[in-house]
């Protein structure tokens, strides 16, 4: 029984490896082949299958004038545009998400659930429904083909994850602790700095976490409110795509785009192995 | 310096959380303010802290208003029924953090942590994090961190009612100790609770709450001897008074077919719809008793709470040892009738067996 349990066990984490771990395999083989290599029958290993080349990367860091896409400034743009809007989105977030928890609001039949409700309803509806209302306010304030724009539409977007994720965490630190540090000799601002937000790291760490990977693999917004000022990654990584579809950039271009998440899925796994994440309010 | 409240009410929905409380509270002095769950008691000490702001009413300390002094103003200290601490500092910081937010040198900080960790007796556990201490521990770190800051006012809201049977026996007597060690020369100590037996061990004056009214203010031995009216009666005792409805005539008591000899202080009283007050450690049994079945019987600790019935009267009866009932038995019981009281159809006392008498506060 025991026996059997271990290896139904590691027979499962094998496979589930296997499953998450062939396509990067996959990606990364590709982005090292040529059009040879690629079209020519099914090849896996490298020096033995096929001679592998750094065409694919090369694309990616040329200037379009020589036949590449330089994907070197849409990468920076992207990264600026998704870690300054989430940035900007957990403190908003989090500041709402605060007043949302521990005070009362009241505005006719408003209440504070209703209002968190609005602010989660903005992701209820299709992308598309507001793209046309974001071109039409981008356009007006000329900020359409910007990274400031582009800002303010990922603020909207990623805002209500932020507000929704801190409601529900602050929901869960007792009261008493924001009392106890009034009462301890705390103004409200120091309450909520000194006590309630070093409390808070783990639901910050996770709403940033979202914020960032919802902000990161957008393409929908960015293809709509850009054009040819500024460029964000997933935009150009499919204007990468041609008649011919070039197999070794696009794996090459996809690999340096999960890149980020990676290292934040990595920062995030050392935070939870040593328990950080839980047992800090009980 | 004096803690005075005038008429404080606080009615945010339906119902009062208080209503019309007023009390004079001196320096140096415990105060227990006794009441059931929900009776308002916490929102009594909030509103004295200064998170609660009530509708109406006045609070004066040291002759200034106290309602126009934010609660980190205030110098007052809160231990709350859960054991609240910050739980991203450890033991050492969280004491200390009331000293920091004052700006206090370290050395002063360090002496008066090490102090107050010494009182509470949990030297050695500075470095431990809130999480890996038990649940009584938690709430002798909170008792130091309120202790450190030598508030002028010191509220505990039902600090023991969260920890288990011995602990709760334990840290009652050391809190006994330590109020009694001089602590409080300056300081208004008061002290919540559900639990009349804290309030007579505790000992100090005696403010009895329910939904949101004071009912009697007295010390805890007035309380005890003469409640002024069955609600106190069934508040200052657990388990709650005996209520007997009785009639009174020829010198007799006379209930569900029993007839007592009136003890002095109830012969005089004729009028109808009194109603008798006996403790159920007032009832005993004896053979030669009067019959009652028995419809529950539960133990708790070392004594034996009897739920008896005879036609529609009900009773209870705690026992000082283990003994097995079943259901629907039939016991025996003897009434000490002279330790009996009487209200009147009102609720209000008419007689105790040590000379109270209604109307008295």
């Amino acid at each position: 029984m025991n026996k059997l349990y271990i290896f139904l066990k590691y027979f499962f984490i094998v496979v589930w490896t296997v499953f998450v771990v062939a396509p990067f395999l996959w990606a990364l083989t590709t982005s090292f082949k040529d059009f040879q290599s690629v079209n020519g029958g099914v090849t896996y290993i490298p020096w033995v299958d096929f001679e592998p080349n750094l065409e694919g990367w090369k694309v990616l860091i040329k200037s379009p004038a020589k036949g590449g896409v330089d994907i070197i400034e849409p990468y920076f743009n992207s990264l600026f545009v998704t870690c300054t809007a989430s940035l900007i989105s957990i403190i908003l977030g989090t500041l709402s998400a605060y007043a949302l928890s521990r005070y009362t609001f009241k505005a006719g039949f408003v209440k504070n659930n209703d209002i968190t409700f609005f602010f989660i309803s903005q992701r209820i509806m299709p992308p598309i429904v507001l793209s046309i209302p974001f071109f039409l306010f981008l356009s007006s304030i000329n900020l359409l083909d910007s990274l400031t724009g582009l800002i303010v539409v990922y603020i909207v977007l990623l805002m209500p994850i932020a507000v929704w994720i801190m409601v529900d965490f602050f929901n869960k630190v007792p009261r008493e602790i924001d009392e106890t540090a009034l009462i301890d000799g705390c103004n409200p601002y120091q309450a909520f700095l000194k006590v309630v937000l070093p409390n808070s790291i783990p639901g910050l760490i996770v709403a940033g976490m979202f914020c960032i990977i919802f902000g990161w693999i957008d393409f929908f917004f960015a293809f709509i409110l850009t054009f040819t000022e500024v460029q964000l990654l997933p935009v150009k990584i499919v204007a990468l795509n041609s008649s011919v579809t070039p197999w070794w950039s696009l794996s090459a271009s996809a690999l340096v785009s999960v890149a980020p998440l990676i290292i934040v899925a990595f920062i995030v796994e050392r935070y939870l192995s040593k328990g950080n994440l839980s047992g800090a309010i009980k | 310096m004096d803690l005075v409240a005038n008429n404080l009410s606080y009615k945010p929905d339906d119902q009062y959380h208080l209503n019309e409380v007023s009390f004079n509270f001196k320096e140096g002095n415990l105060y227990t303010i006794l009441g059931r769950t929900l009776s308002g008691k916490t929102t009594l000490l909030k509103t004295i802290a200064g998170l609660l702001t009530p509708d109406s009413g006045e609070i004066e300390f040291d002759g200034k208003n106290f309602l126009k002094v934010p609660v980190w103003e205030r110098n007052v200290a809160m231990v709350y029924q859960q054991f609240i601490n910050y739980p991203h500092l450890n033991v050492y910081e969280n004491i200390a953090f009331p000293l920091k937010q004052r700006k206090m040198d370290q050395s002063i900080i360090n002496d008066k942590v090490m102090d107050a960790l010494k009182s509470v007796g949990l030297l050695g556990y500075e470095k431990r994090k809130i999480q890996e201490l038990s649940g009584g521990q938690q709430q002798r770190v909170s008792l130091a961190r309120s202790l450190v800051k030598n508030a002028k006012i010191l509220l505990l809201d039902e600090p023991l009612v969260n920890l288990d049977y011995k602990l709760r026996e334990q840290l009652r007597e050391e809190f006994k100790n330590l109020f009694s060690k001089g602590l409080a020369d300056e300081t208004i100590l008061i002290y919540s609770t559900t639990d009349p037996r804290e309030t007579m061990e505790l000992n100090g004056e005696v403010i009895v709450l329910d939904e949101g009214k004071v009912l009697q203010v007295g010390s805890a031995k007035e309380i005890f001897e003469n409640p002024n009216s069955l609600k106190v009666a069934e508040i200052s005792n657990d388990p709650p008074m005996n209520v007997i409805e009785a009639k009174i005539s020829d010198n007799n008591i006379k209930f569900e077919g029993i007839n007592l000899e009136a003890p002095q202080h109830l012969s005089k009283l004729t009028e109808d719809g009194l109603k008798i007050g006996l403790r159920s450690s007032d009832i005993e049994l004896n053979e030669n008793g009067h019959e009652f079945e028995v419809e529950l019987a539960e133990i708790s600790g070392s004594e034996t709470l009897l739920h008896l019935k005879r036609g529609d009267t009900k009773i209870i009866v705690s026992i000082e040892e283990v003994l097995n009932f079943k259901i629907h038995d039939k016991v025996k019981i003897n009434f000490k009738i002279n330790r009996a009281y009487a209200f009147n159809s009102d609720g209000k006392l008419a007689s105790s067996p040590f000379g109270g008498l209604s109307g008295q506060n």
